[in-house]
């Protein structure tokens, strides 16, 4: 192996680190547009290129200020980070080239600025805990892509906006806060911080109470951020009146980088400890998961607001990934791995319809949507898209990802398991039919003013996105093949 | 019993400031309050860590004559970090208490809380 | 002349590429548009039909079109039972249109590009399911059809629409997502593969009460064969235009269902495999409880569509049922129903529609002395009733004798019980239709709008009159189902002796 040290790992992070403060400078809305457009780009570019590079040398680092882990803090990429950094870096670029219109009109203007610095930090914060290798890095990380999205989502129109990012924010530290818990814990126990360092020394004193409670907060923590059963409370109100770009950017990549979280700590931690067979986690996270998915689809149905909606099919649908992390075994991790690459391509487009029916006509309600097949058909299209995605439709990732999901039930002998991942997604019909059949069975509202017209801008994003969802379908190739290489070189460390 | 109790007593104030803030986050309606807990509650998490950097007879770790035994830095450093972010967490969830109170009018949780059950049924009749 | 994959190919993306065409001519060139339909289904006929000699024959042409990823591969195969499902479904498509432009036209429907395009996707799927060559591939298509004929179904846009559309879709979904699928999975994980093969995957590989759970999420799953109790999304879908009924609710997706059940039965099962787990006897008994239960409430309808459909869901199950006796000649049967019982239901829905179309009437109770009025739509609303009940001369004698000699041979006396008495409730509810509408006298009601009319249009007629033919035709001349259903128990009868 070649010297595996790569400089372009902090590039990624420091790139949109340093200009949130230019943007916050600069004071003018289109200027900072421009930089963080560019900037989201480059870091796409970047991340494209490191997952090129990942198939030669399948780890990368590099130490800061050049001191070596364990003393240094060492940045860390292999392929699961690589595939998380990937789908982080799609939407952060797409979004950014959406969020132009989109935030002009949701946003006051001498505030827009502001809103760019806060997106940058945001991704800055996501990208650096999917590459950080130091657990107390990556509680910085996770504080700051946290707290830049309280803010973001305050910046929502309806006064809703900030009672649900307060929420956010009283549950989002505390979920933070048992974060460090756990890692406090680990340090008294091993004195080390630096991931790699730590799954040496874990096994010899996994069974000790101090590893096991650390791992409790550690779990319970990420829970929080991951928005898993029945620690999602914070989500549908944050995400259903987070502006609508924002709702995006966070559906698409928050949640999805949490349960990175979830999957480092399981799997390089704890990475020479069988962490399922050590400690009763299994069946927890099980019936969680199972909760979730059945639990907020069921809440999704009775939804008027379509964001709200589609929220609570976000606590679903991580229902799913962390099903497939609770397999435990290299198909299930695959699973949950693919569908979270997949449900962010799906919830991405699915938020980003809805953002460009706000945009066009200020419909937030289900009532809002009737005729809508009519008068914004395009954007409709991409909607029925993303739906059928959830539903599981073949020819759509959503068929993909229940396709690994219920092999790996079925593979490891769980068959109930796999009858209820099905039932599970019986309901997504039933939510995402509600909103097809007003759209396009009810008739256009008497004298309502013909939609605005859609800038590109909103809706190439968006298609770029649904026919991802339908490309990544049809040709799961490349994706799955991504994710079963993440998924065995983090069950390599076994 | 007795390394238990009075030996870990450290831990046993961390637990028990923790346990404080954190029913205060939850009983409490009044926002502010709120987050004097969640401040309570980081302040144990900090507590736990600088107490366990501490060695028995150690100094502030500085080289000088004659000091062969001194305290780990590397808890204090890290909760110095823990410290900036929980300032920048209170600040930011002040500022929002503050916008919460123009536009509902009220701090109280469960007023909000009916404010936002009005809004959300004025939606759906909508 | 194309080679048998290419022509495989062709025969799926063609009636794409003629939707392509409806959506370009569109509302302004109607003339061309419907040419378009009409010319595709002409093409895509004599595609299809270049086929059949080489099936016959014994070839079974193959081709892997795409691998969506490791494991996952659409793969068409064309064998005989895929051979008349495509054959039955492409002629009917052409004889259905031009039926489609009198309907359409006569009764001045909205959104008819929309209509047409749908109509084409849904041909795309119909030959998809009969060419797939495994589960995976029948799966996608089975999908594709039950999301292409929503729109169809709810053309109206009415509240009634909504609801059945509702139905429709959601047993259609709920079942073969919650139940296909999960056997689909199952039986992967159980023999390592999906193709369809002569002789079934599952034996050896799978056993006990497995057998049985997985032949119930297939037989419950494949939601549109209509097995009772998933059976309600047939009469939901009444609510659409006539065309849709007949050519999609009497041809294309009930035979999807029917013919999804045989191929599972035939190729992922096996008829041996299926005897010698015995798991299977209760497929016979709801089979026989859905024709029985179905004639009954057919009894009671007034409304003509539901009637109709209610016959469907009965005349299907006896498909179910005669491929449940598991003998190789019931086998023949159930795949000669499947050709017989499209050309004859097609031609009640089409008189059906006609009656629509000309006297505005949908009720049984209307159609006193309508006979005189429309003489050859009612001469061939008998002729397919006819064949319902299975008299000579019409194709359902034909079908019903294959069935009942494979019930006879091995002894299934339930069957060949239900199957008599269904005979007498078919007659019950189709003959007095025939009777009352040529032997009684017409009741006049003062005011009704269409009280002197004639015939439907000529599109209608005609596309109804050659249905009728054909049922009849297929009396005397069986030849090309028949042997297309021989060379598909050709292994089979082979064995046996």
């Amino acid at each position: 192996m070649t010297d595996a040290s790569n400089p372009l790992l902090i590039l990624l992070v420091i790139l949109p680190l340093m200009a949130a403060p230019v943007c916050v400078l600069m004071r003018n809305a289109v200027a900072a547009w421009s930089l963080s457009l560019v900037v989201a780009w480059a870091v796409l570019g970047i991340s494209i290129k490191l997952l090129m590079e990942l198939n030669t040398t399948p780890t990368m680092y590099y130490r800061i200020g050049g001191w070596d882990a364990p003393w240094g803090i060492e940045y860390v990429l292999d392929p699961v980070g690589g595939f998380v950094i990937l789908i982080v870096a799609v939407i952060g670029a797409l979004s950014m080239t959406y969020a132009k219109a989109s935030i002009e009109k949701e946003i006051p203007s001498e505030r827009i600025y502001l809103f760019y610095a806060m997106m940058m930090l945001c991704l800055s914060g996501l990208l650096g805990i999917a590459i950080t290798g130091d657990a107390f890095n990556l509680f910085v990380f996770l504080e700051i892509s946290s707290l830049s999205s309280y803010v973001l989502i305050s910046l929502g129109r309806d006064r809703r906006a900030l009672s649900s990012a307060f929420k956010y924010l009283v549950m989002g530290t505390i979920g933070a806060t048992f974060y460090i818990i756990g890692v406090g814990m680990m340090y008294m126990m091993t004195g080390t911080l630096n991931m790699a360092d730590l799954s040496t020394i874990l096994p010899t004193i996994a069974d000790t109470r101090t590893i096991m409670a650390a791992l409790a907060f550690l779990t319970v923590g990420i829970s929080l951020k991951l928005a898993l059963f029945p620690l999602h409370m914070w989500l549908p109100g944050a995400y259903a009146f987070a502006p609508s770009v924002v709702t995006v950017f966070l559906a698409a990549t928050a949640t999805k980088v949490s349960l990175y979280v979830l999957l480092r700590i399981f799997y390089t931690v704890f990475g020479n400890v069988d962490v399922f067979a050590t400690f009763p986690i299994q069946p927890l996270l099980m019936t969680m998961a199972l909760a979730a998915m059945f639990v907020a689809s069921l809440a999704a149905i009775w939804q008027h607001n379509i964001k709200r909606m589609l929220a609570y099919s976000s606590v679903a649908q991580i229902g799913y990934m962390v099903l497939g992390v609770a397999i435990a075994s290299e198909a299930g991790l695959t699973g949950g791995i693919l569908h979270l690459f997949n449900h962010a391509l799906m919830k991405g487009a699915l938020f980003m319809a809805v953002g460009a029916m706000v945009f066009a006509t200020g419909a937030v309600t289900l009532k809002d949507l009737e005729g809508m097949g009519r008068r914004m058909p395009l954007v409709m299209a991409a909607f029925v898209v993303g739906g059928l995605s959830l539903i599981g439709v073949p020819l759509t990732v959503g068929f993909v990802s229940k396709w690994v999901l219920v092999s790996a039930a079925l593979d490891a002998g769980m068959w109930p398991l796999a009858a209820l991942i099905l039932a599970s997604s019986l309901l997504a019909i039933v939510y995402v039919w509600r909103v097809v059949e007003v759209a396009y069975l009810r008739p256009v509202p008497e004298g309502a003013p013909a939609p605005a017209q859609v800038p590109l801008s909103m809706l190439l994003p968006m298609w770029a996105l649904a026919l991802m969802t339908l490309w990544f379908g049809i040709n799961a190739t490349l994706s799955t093949d991504l994710a079963t290489q993440a998924a065995r070189n983090l069950m390599g460390g076994l | 019993m007795s390394d238990v109790f009075p030996g870990l007593l450290n831990y046993w104030i961390a637990i028990v400031l923790m346990m404080v803030g954190f029913y205060i986050v939850i009983a409490q309606g009044n926002l502010i309050k709120k987050i004097v807990g969640l401040n309570i509650f980081q302040v144990a998490v900090f507590v736990f860590y600088i107490s366990m950097g501490k060695v028995k007879g150690g100094t502030a770790p500085i080289l000088g004559e004659g000091i062969d035994v001194y305290s780990n830095p590397l808890p204090h450093f890290l909760i110095l970090t823990a410290i900036v972010v929980g300032v920048a967490t209170t600040s930011l969830a002040l500022a929002l208490i503050v916008r919460i109170n123009t536009s509902f009018g009220t701090i109280e949780e469960d007023e909000i809380l009916e404010l936002e059950h009005a809004d959300d049924a004025k939606e759906e009749t909508s | 002349m194309l080679s048998a994959p290419d022509a495989i190919l062709a025969a799926i993306l063609l009636p794409l590429v003629g939707g392509a065409g409806v959506v370009l001519f569109g509302e302004r060139h109607r003339n061309l548009r419907e040419a378009v339909t009409l010319v595709t289904g002409a093409v895509l006929f004599v595609i299809v039909a270049s086929l059949t000699a080489d099936i016959i024959n014994g070839a079974r042409p193959s081709l892997i079109a795409y691998e969506m990823m490791a494991g996952l591969e659409i793969k068409f195969t064309v064998e005989p039972l895929g051979q008349i499902f495509a054959l039955v479904a492409s002629g009917l498509w052409i004889v259905n249109s031009i039926y489609s432009i009198g309907y359409m036209r006569g009764n001045a429907e909205k959104n008819q590009t929309r209509f047409y395009l749908c109509f084409t996707i849904a041909i795309a799927s119909s030959i998809g399911i009969a060419y797939a060559g495994n589960m995976l591939t029948l799966f996608v298509f089975y999908e594709a059809l039950t999301l292409s004929t929503y729109p169809l179904v709810t053309h109206s846009g009415k509240p009634e629409a909504r609801s059945g559309g509702r139905v429709y879709l959601g047993i259609l979904m709920a079942t073969s997502i919650g139940l296909l699928f999960l056997g689909l999975l199952w039986t992967l994980n159980i023999a390592g593969t999906l193709d369809f093969t002569p002789g079934g995957i599952l034996a050896g590989k799978a056993e006990g009460p497995i057998v049985g759970v997985l032949l119930f999420l297939y037989m419950f799953g494949i939601g549109k064969a209509a097995l009772m109790p998933v059976h309600r999304w047939l009469p939901a879908a009444m609510v659409a235009p006539t065309p849709v009924s007949a050519l999609l609710h009497a041809v294309a997706v009930v035979k999807a269902g029917v013919f999804s059940v045989v191929k599972v039965l035939v190729y992922i099962f096996g008829l041996d495999f299926l005897n010698d787990a015995t798991a299977d006897n209760w497929l016979i008994y709801i089979a026989g409880y859905t024709i029985i239960a179905a004639s009954i409430i057919a009894l009671r309808q007034d409304n003509l569509k539901r009637r109709l459909a209610y016959s469907t869901i009965s005349q299907l199950s006896y498909v179910i049922l005669a491929a449940a006796i598991l003998a190789p000649i019931s086998m023949i049967g159930a795949a000669m129903h499947i050709a017989a019982h499209a050309f004859g239901k097609i031609t009640l829905f089409f008189a059906a529609g006609s009656i629509y179309t000309a006297a505005h009437k949908t009720e049984v109770s209307q159609l006193n002395g309508i006979g005189r009025r429309m003489p050859w739509t009612m001469t061939a609303f008998a002729i397919g009733a006819l064949s319902m009940i299975g008299l000579p001369p019409t194709a359902g004698f034909v079908s019903k004798w294959y069935i009942l000699s494979g019930a006879l041979e091995t002894q299934q006396m339930f069957a060949v019980g239900v199957i008599i008495l269904s005979t007498l409730l078919n007659a019950a509810y189709f003959l007095p239709i025939v009777y009352v509408a040529f032997f009684k006298a017409e009741t006049k009601v003062d005011g009704h709008a269409h009280v002197d009319h004639g015939e439907a249009p000529l599109g209608v007629v005609i596309a109804l009159s050659l249905t009728a033919l054909g049922t009849v035709a297929l009396f005397f001349f069986p030849d090309i189902p028949l042997g297309l259903a021989q060379s598909m128990m050709a292994p089979e009868i082979m064995g046996a002796r």
